[in-house]
């Protein structure tokens, strides 16, 4: 090869004082950067991804990893990642991969919106003294009540209620499959959404027989390459959610590669063993808004119409109409994907270009569901790139029902961002099938972590609608008056439907 | 902080505006000289017919030419005068306010409204938004709102209040924190036959603005008791809700206390809380509604505001405190304090 190899990134070093030589960092790095050679310890930064998973498991705090300088001569243009891409294209002549969400550098519409509070004129509410409702139910509603009065007087309803879903807390684990991630990360998961009292979602992996105890708690995905998808696995979910499009990958389908398809991931999902799970890019049985409808309703009906039944969309730039015409299909909700979401695999020029940010989605998308009369009827639910209370509470206030996260409950779980899910090698035993990597996550320990961090934003958002005046999730959804943007440019605010701070 | 008074006689027997006016200044230290306002029920039976509307014009040439044409193209105006005043030293008049008796007539609705009320929601929507130098003010049958900048008193005077016999009065004295003291921020807020006097602040305002936005109310007077006007015109008018199920919607129990109802009682309440979540109002608020048959007081889910009520034989009275009702009527019989989100309604006996 004439071309040579790109630079490492990270640089990783052993402070030899401080060594004790037990070797960990040999065994908890999958990606084999440690080796040992005698009486020495060999490190090949080259492989490191920056995992961390060396550096929290050194007793002595031996190891430093730092990235590394940029070998290139500098150019505003040609950017070290813009010539290694090309680099690594020409010695491969293939589509580059990568992890986890967009990892460009672009400003956050979260980080310039700002929540408001209350001073003298309308008390503050303290949620340790007062109540605070955070419960919220998703799935249809109806647009307006009727009554009749019975002949003793009383008044009595006369709408029939939709299924809903009950959630204890706005928060919910978007979608991320067995086969993606391992058994012992959705058990993880499954336990701390059944404590909290609100669900998941199954991914498109199918549902492992594990998982049954808490399928109450659970939201099973149909998409596009249905793996996993009978009448058993749709009766045993809460919710049945339709996957259209992913905000990491709008427009095309999934990939999980063969070597994460083991036995236990065949039998789930279905498929043969060994072989790479392809969704294909469009259901083929869906070229229109009519042919969802006939979709849903079949799901509805083969489930008795006991469940609701979402639909889940990438945000791209057109998310508003679509949205609106899946609101006025049958679809109890919908769940927009926002173009930070994240994956266990995407081409990079996917990840990091299609799509639109979830904040300026949500924004549009209600707005035009308003405009059409039906916003009431249907629930909307926000993810791709929440990361904490914040982004949550400034999410239902620009017009959300709900949020599913994804990364964050990773991170919870251990997760690094190293953005190597697709390798099968996730030292954490997150993004792996490796049963000895797997084995690395405890389900209790990971439950308990996961769960803390759902109690944690709770009890951020209580405290965050407790200044703003406000006792109820209702008053906070698609408050805008409790926004404002800060250096944000006009067009933006005109978007969100928000006043620039100080007005 | 604000200061406000609901009165109904069930059997209709009509009381002059002086005594409410009376009531009304006894709470000045709840205002600030920024506005002050009254709404009378049963003020014009010789035009019981016809749809009053009050307008603040700014000028009497190019506003009020645009109201007559619009009002003309929708139906009959068929008597308009200005509403007598009296120049006060206390109040600067920076509005003319006029009335006009009118109609929609029914061939020019045919086929593009459902009804007389829709028209005239339209035309006050239409004005408020789009007619500059113009706003109307007050929109029902049989009623008014008289409203300015200044203090109750000096506000009653200058319409000589004392002059109006109604057998509903709402009465507000103003502290504004969040909004202009203007002459159309005052309160009551109104439209058709529902009159709001609201004391307390709106927290869910983006949420019930956007909500009734939705249905075609534009919010355009700047301040939050404007939508509470159009949501019970919503929920009370155009979905035919029991006013017990609006302030249900409006200020509903909380899920802890829904939890423990009757299974049925649980199934109404959660249903109007998943139906009508966008129009819970949050916030400290106490506030009473006059509707076409009697009036409905109700205040926040955790009484952050103070709401007294009273009763004498068929007379219901419902106040910020206790004193103002004791000068509206010292031998008041029944005095309490409703719990926090309970309605309080006044309906006339049939
Ligand atoms: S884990 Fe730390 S102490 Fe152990 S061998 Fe590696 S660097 Fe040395
Ligand atoms: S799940 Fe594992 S492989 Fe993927 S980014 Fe996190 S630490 Fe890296």
């Amino acid at each position: 090869m004439t071309l040579g190899s790109v630079p490492p990134k990270f640089k990783v070093t052993i402070d030899r004082d401080e060594c004790m030589d037990c070797g960990r960092c040999i065994e908890n790095c999958s990606y084999g950067v440690y080796r040992r050679e005698g009486d020495r310890i060999l490190i090949e930064s080259r492989k490191c991804t920056a995992c961390l998973r060396c550096v929290s498991m050194c007793p002595r705090d031996a190891i430093t990893l730092t990235e590394k300088p940029v070998d290139y001569r500098s150019h505003p243009l040609w950017t070290r990642e813009a010539r290694e891409d090309i680099i690594n294209q020409a010695r491969s002549g293939k589509i580059i991969l990568s992890g986890m969400g967009n990892a460009r550098d672009l400003p956050v519409i979260y980080d310039r919106l700002l929540l408001d509070a209350c001073q003298v004129t309308n008390p503050s509410i303290d949620p340790l003294r007062e109540p605070m409702e955070l419960r919220t139910y998703i799935g249809k509603k109806p647009s307006k009540l009727k009554f009749r009065k019975t002949e003793s007087g009383d008044v009595e309803l006369d709408t029939k209620l939709a299924p809903n879903l009950k959630l204890d807390t706005p928060i919910m684990i978007g979608h991320m499959s067995f086969g993606a991630i391992s058994l012992n990360s959705q058990l993880s998961m499954a336990k701390a959404v059944a404590e909290t009292g609100t669900f998941m979602g199954t991914g498109e992996g199918g549902l492992h027989k594990e998982l049954y105890p808490y399928q109450d708690h659970m939201i099973v995905q149909v998409a596009s390459g249905r793996f996993g998808v009978n009448i058993d696995y749709l009766e045993r979910g809460a919710a049945i959610e339709i996957k259209i499009g992913q905000g990491a990958k709008p427009g095309i389908g999934g990939h999980l590669p063969g070597e994460k398809v083991n036995e236990e991931v065949s039998k789930t999902r279905m498929i043969p063993l060994g072989s790479d799970a392809i969704s294909p890019a469009p259901h083929h049985d869906i070229y229109s808004i009519e042919d969802l409808v006939q979709l849903i309703r079949s799901l509805k009906e083969a489930t008795e119409w006991k469940k609701p039944v979402f639909v889940k969309i990438a945000a791209v730039h057109n998310v508003a109409p679509i949205a609106a015409g899946i609101a006025r299909s049958s679809a109890d909700a919908v769940v927009i994907d926002g173009f930070r979401g994240g994956t266990g695999a995407a081409p990079k020029v996917f990840r990091d270009h299609v799509g639109i940010p979830i904040e300026a989605a949500i924004a549009s998308v209600d707005q035009k569901l308003r405009d059409q009369g039906v916003r009431n009827e249907i629930s909307i639910i926000a993810s791709g790139g929440i990361r904490s209370s914040a982004d949550l509470a400034k999410s239902i206030a620009l017009g959300a029902d709900a949020v599913y996260v994804g990364t964050a409950a990773l991170v919870a779980l251990g997760c690094r961002v190293c953005g190597n899910c697709y390798r099968n090698l996730c030292p954490w035993g997150i993004a792996t099938q490796r049963p000895d990597l797997v084995s690395r996550l405890d389900p209790e320990a990971g439950a308990a972590q996961v769960s803390n961090l759902i109690h944690g934003w709770t009890l951020e958002l209580s405290e965050l609608m407790g200044a703003a005046g406000i006792n109820s999730i209702e008053s906070l959804r698609g408050n805008r008056d409790r926004l404002r943007g800060y250096m944000l440019d006009e067009g933006m605010l005109k978007i969100l439907d928000v006043l620039p701070a100080g007005a | 902080m604000c200061g406000i008074i609901g009165f109904i006689d069930r059997t209709k027997s009509r009381m002059d505006g002086s005594s409410i006016k009376a009531a009304l200044s006894l709470m000045n230290e709840r205002g600030s000289g920024d506005g002050a306002g009254y709404a009378a029920y049963g003020i014009y039976p010789e035009y019981a017919d016809y749809y009053a509307l009050h307008v603040f014009f700014d000028n009497l040439a190019e506003p009020k030419k645009k109201v007559d044409e619009l009002l003309q193209q929708w139906g009959e105006i068929v008597h308009q005068e200005e509403i007598p005043t009296t120049p006060q030293p206390g109040i600067r008049k920076v509005h003319t306010p006029w009335r006009y008796f009118f109609k929609p007539s029914g061939d020019l609705m045919a086929g593009r409204m459902d009804s007389e009320k829709d028209v005239v929601t339209y035309i006050v929507m239409e004005v408020n938004a789009n007619v500059k130098g113009a706003t109307i003010f007050s929109s029902g049958k049989n009623m008014g709102v008289f409203k300015a900048s200044g203090w109750p008193e000096d506000v009653a005077n200058f319409y000589r209040i004392e002059n109006y016999k109604g057998y509903i009065w709402l009465a507000h004295n103003r502290y504004p924190t969040n909004s202009p003291g203007w002459w159309g921020g005052a309160h009551p807020f109104n439209l058709l036959n529902w009159s709001v006097v609201h004391n307390g602040e709106i927290t869910s305002y983006g949420t019930n603005q956007r909500y009734v936005e939705g249905y075609g109310y534009k919010c355009t007077l700047f301040t939050d008791t404007e939508v509470v006007a159009y949501l019970f015109d919503l929920l009370g008018r155009q979905h035919e809700l029991p006013h017990e199920m609006v302030v249900r919607a409006l200020a509903p129990p909380f899920w802890d206390d829904i939890d423990r109802m009757p299974e049925k009682e649980a199934e109404l309440n959660k249903a109007v809380r998943l139906t009508y979540g966008s129009a819970l109002m949050n916030g400290p608020f106490a506030i009473v509604v006059g509707t076409d048959d009697g009036i409905v007081g109700f205040t926040d889910r955790i009484k952050l505001r103070p709401l007294v009520v009273g009763e004498n034989g068929s007379k219901l009275y419902i106040s910020s405190e206790e004193a103002a009702i004791r000068v509206l009527d010292p031998e008041v019989k029944n005095i309490y304090t409703p719990r926090a989100g309970e309605p309080i309604i006044g309906r006339f006996i049939e």
